[in-house]
């Protein structure tokens, strides 16, 4: 338990709350605020201005690519680049791929994450602290350490070459998810749960029909963020994928690239593009699920 | 399930949960006998701990040991595991690319780290001065970065840092400047790479902002009575108001920075011509654990990689709890019923 106090103390609900230590300094507040809005607003341009860059070349002739660094808009305006890069590469099914896996990914890793958590939340048991000691220990543990024998493992059961090593490790919960949910399970009173079970309810409604729709926003944080892991994820395909066809849009992006920006017939229009195309959904996503997005991060600072 | 539950005593132990230990310590010679006749609820309990269990086994602990074992043998798929002794580890000793990796990625590691905490505080700072709704806005696009996947990031800075005609240096040459070639000189490569990672500042920026917000409004007011200037203020009141987010943002960003493998993957990997022209400046540990285990199927050797790794992360976690628990300031916290 103690391995991860930086990260409880992070994640305190606090950090919801309203604005309120915004204290601006009263003495200096009128040229004070031009004056830190002029910072952001500049940092904003620098932070901005890559996104600019990228939709604006892909919107170019290959020629001018490198053409007018920081004119923001593309001259000449050749669109048809978007539709030469689904010609170019399988950019449709990898989106597909892509939105599959992911979706699966995220459910799995949500519900299963949340049925532990309820474990862990509800029930006093001989063992607990030491189980859940474990679920704060594997937090620390990293990914490259465990990729060689779990490779070895799906290898052995005939998956690889298929798409179930992207998304099946999910089914037996993840630990900052399950961290997440019982927190936010723990913050329901338990009178909740007692007068449920006195009115006849097995520990399964208790589960679907209380815990289940009760951690509706923290649930939403578990999918989205695995959602955007998955969307994110280069290495599990790079092991598990041989076929162009199974790829999902990061995986495809470095076929692209690889093939597309060196070499003797370089295609930098079709590289953009195609980036173009892997990053927009996300930032959609983002914005819809934004408030979520923001949350999660303060309280489980995953990235 | 009386299997797992024994193993995980011994992995969970060394983690340390404290909070019911004391019940679980004593009970070494009981237990055999009481799983038979376990309250009802317990046994519920253990359903809904199930598919931990079972993941763990399988996904985690299972692993771990099994990449240990590993790592004492040469393993190459084909045929059967071979008992190679401290063979892979020698091995990692004297070959030039593990140093290479390593100095590389501590390199990174120490460039990484304080820039981007430096720059996200600085922003997170400016941020609390503002109120309503226009932090929200800039506090929206210093995340979007953060939600571009790390293969269009680098696909993004292969052009961006282009050094004939990148943007980057585009911007240096209106100062005068000739900017490097960032993506082809061996000298640059490890600094392009830098200056790519500090446009992910998002989430780290995201947490110190919410730490600052936390910040007891009274405590820089009645140290502004006292008179302190600007610099005390944050000096003997923020900073170890906001130390432990602090603590935790060097933390995760020194974790992830030596796994760093994605955006430089993408960009300098996987394609003959890229590897063969920029030699090893720019070979992170991961990436030469990849290609090891994946691309010359030295299992073995990758599994040693990969636990050196582990001890690695393991004694910076150490060091965060020790140091954390003595240096950093929290207030009480308390969860367990």
């Amino acid at each position: 338990m103690m391995a991860v106090e930086p990260i409880t103390s992070a994640v305190r609900p606090e950090t919801a709350r309203p604005a309120q230590g915004a204290a601006p300094d009263p003495a200096g507040r009128g040229t004070g605020k031009v004056f830190f809005l002029t910072v952001l607003a500049a940092a904003s341009v620098i932070f901005l201005y890559p996104f600019v860059w990228l939709v604006v070349a892909s919107l170019k002739p290959r020629d001018r690519t490198f053409s007018d660094p920081f004119l923001p808009w593309p001259v000449p305006f050749r669109p048809e680049n978007y539709v030469a890069v689904w010609d170019a590469a399988p950019m449709l099914t990898w989106l597909v791929n892509t939105v599959v896996v992911g979706v699966a990914a995220a459910l799995a890793v949500t519900l299963s994450s949340a049925f532990v958590a309820f474990g862990f939340a509800y029930f006093r048991f001989p063992g607990r602290g030491i189980i859940f000691g474990s679920v704060l220990a594997t937090m620390m543990l990293p990914a490259a350490v465990t990729l060689v024998p779990t490779f070895l493992i799906w290898n052995a059961a005939g998956l690889t070459g298929t798409q179930v090593p992207l998304w099946a490790g999910n089914l037996f919960g993840s630990a900052f998810y399950i961290f997440l949910l019982r927190q936010f399970l723990l913050g329901v009173p338990r009178y909740v749960f007692e007068a449920a079970r006195v009115d006849g309810a097995s520990y399964f409604d208790l589960f679907w029909r209380i815990a289940l729709p009760l951690s509706r926003p923290a649930l939403i944080i578990a999918f989205i963020f695995e959602l955007k892991a998955s969307w994110f994820d280069l290495m599990k395909p790079l092991i598990y994928l041989q076929d162009p066809a199974l790829y999902t849009l990061p995986r495809g992006l470095k076929a692209v690239v690889d093939q597309f920006y060196q070499g003797g017939d370089p295609k930098w229009e079709i590289v953009l593009a195609a980036s173009v195309v892997t990053t927009l959904p996300l930032i959609v996503i983002f914005f819809l699920g934004q408030r979520y997005f923001v949350q999660g991060i303060a309280t489980t600072g995953r990235r | 399930m009386k299997r797992t539950a024994g193993e995980k005593s011994a992995a969970g132990g060394a983690a340390g949960g404290k909070t019911v230990t004391g019940k679980a310590a004593g009970e070494g010679g009981g237990r055999a006998g009481r799983v038979g006749r376990l309250r009802p609820e317990t046994r519920w309990a253990y359903v809904f701990l199930l598919p931990w269990l079972i993941g763990l086994v399988l996904f985690q602990a299972g692993p771990m040991l099994a990449s240990l074992v590993l790592s004492f043998t040469d393993y190459d798929l084909i045929g059967a595991p071979e008992f190679a002794g401290t063979a892979n580890y020698a091995r990692m000793m004297e070959d030039p690319k593990v140093a290479r990796a390593i100095g590389n990625t501590v390199l990174y590691t120490l460039l990484h780290v304080p820039l981007a905490i430096i720059l996200a505080l600085a922003l997170a700072l400016v941020l609390n001065r503002i109120t309503g709704r226009a932090a929200g806005v800039f506090r929206t696009i210093f995340y979007l970065p953060s939600m571009t996947p790390y293969v269009a990031v680098g696909v993004l800075f292969l052009f961006l840092l282009n050094g004939q005609a990148g943007v980057v240096n585009a911007f240096l040459g209106l100062f005068g400047i000739e900017g490097p070639q960032w993506t082809t000189d061996p000298d640059w490569i490890l600094m392009g790479i830098v200056l790519m990672s500090l446009w992910n500042l998002g989430s780290t920026t995201i947490i110190l902002f919410a730490a600052l917000r936390n910040v007891p409004r009274e405590l820089t007011e009645a140290a502004m009575i006292d008179g302190a200037g600007p610099w005390q203020r944050f000096r003997a009141v923020t900073l170890p108001m906001i130390s432990s987010a602090l603590f935790f943002v060097v933390i995760i960003n020194t974790i992830s920075s030596l796994q760093m493998f994605d955006q430089v993957y993408t960009m300098f990997f996987g394609n003959q011509i890229a590897q063969q022209s920029y030699g090893d400046a720019a070979l992170f540990y991961v990436i030469y654990l990849f290609q090891q285990a994946f691309q010359f199927l030295h299992m073995g050797y990758a599994s040693a990689l990969a636990w050196v790794l582990f001890i690695v992360i393991a004694i910076i976690t150490l060091i965060q709890v020790r140091v954390g628990n003595r240096m950093v300031y929290y207030e009480a916290e308390e969860h367990a019923g």
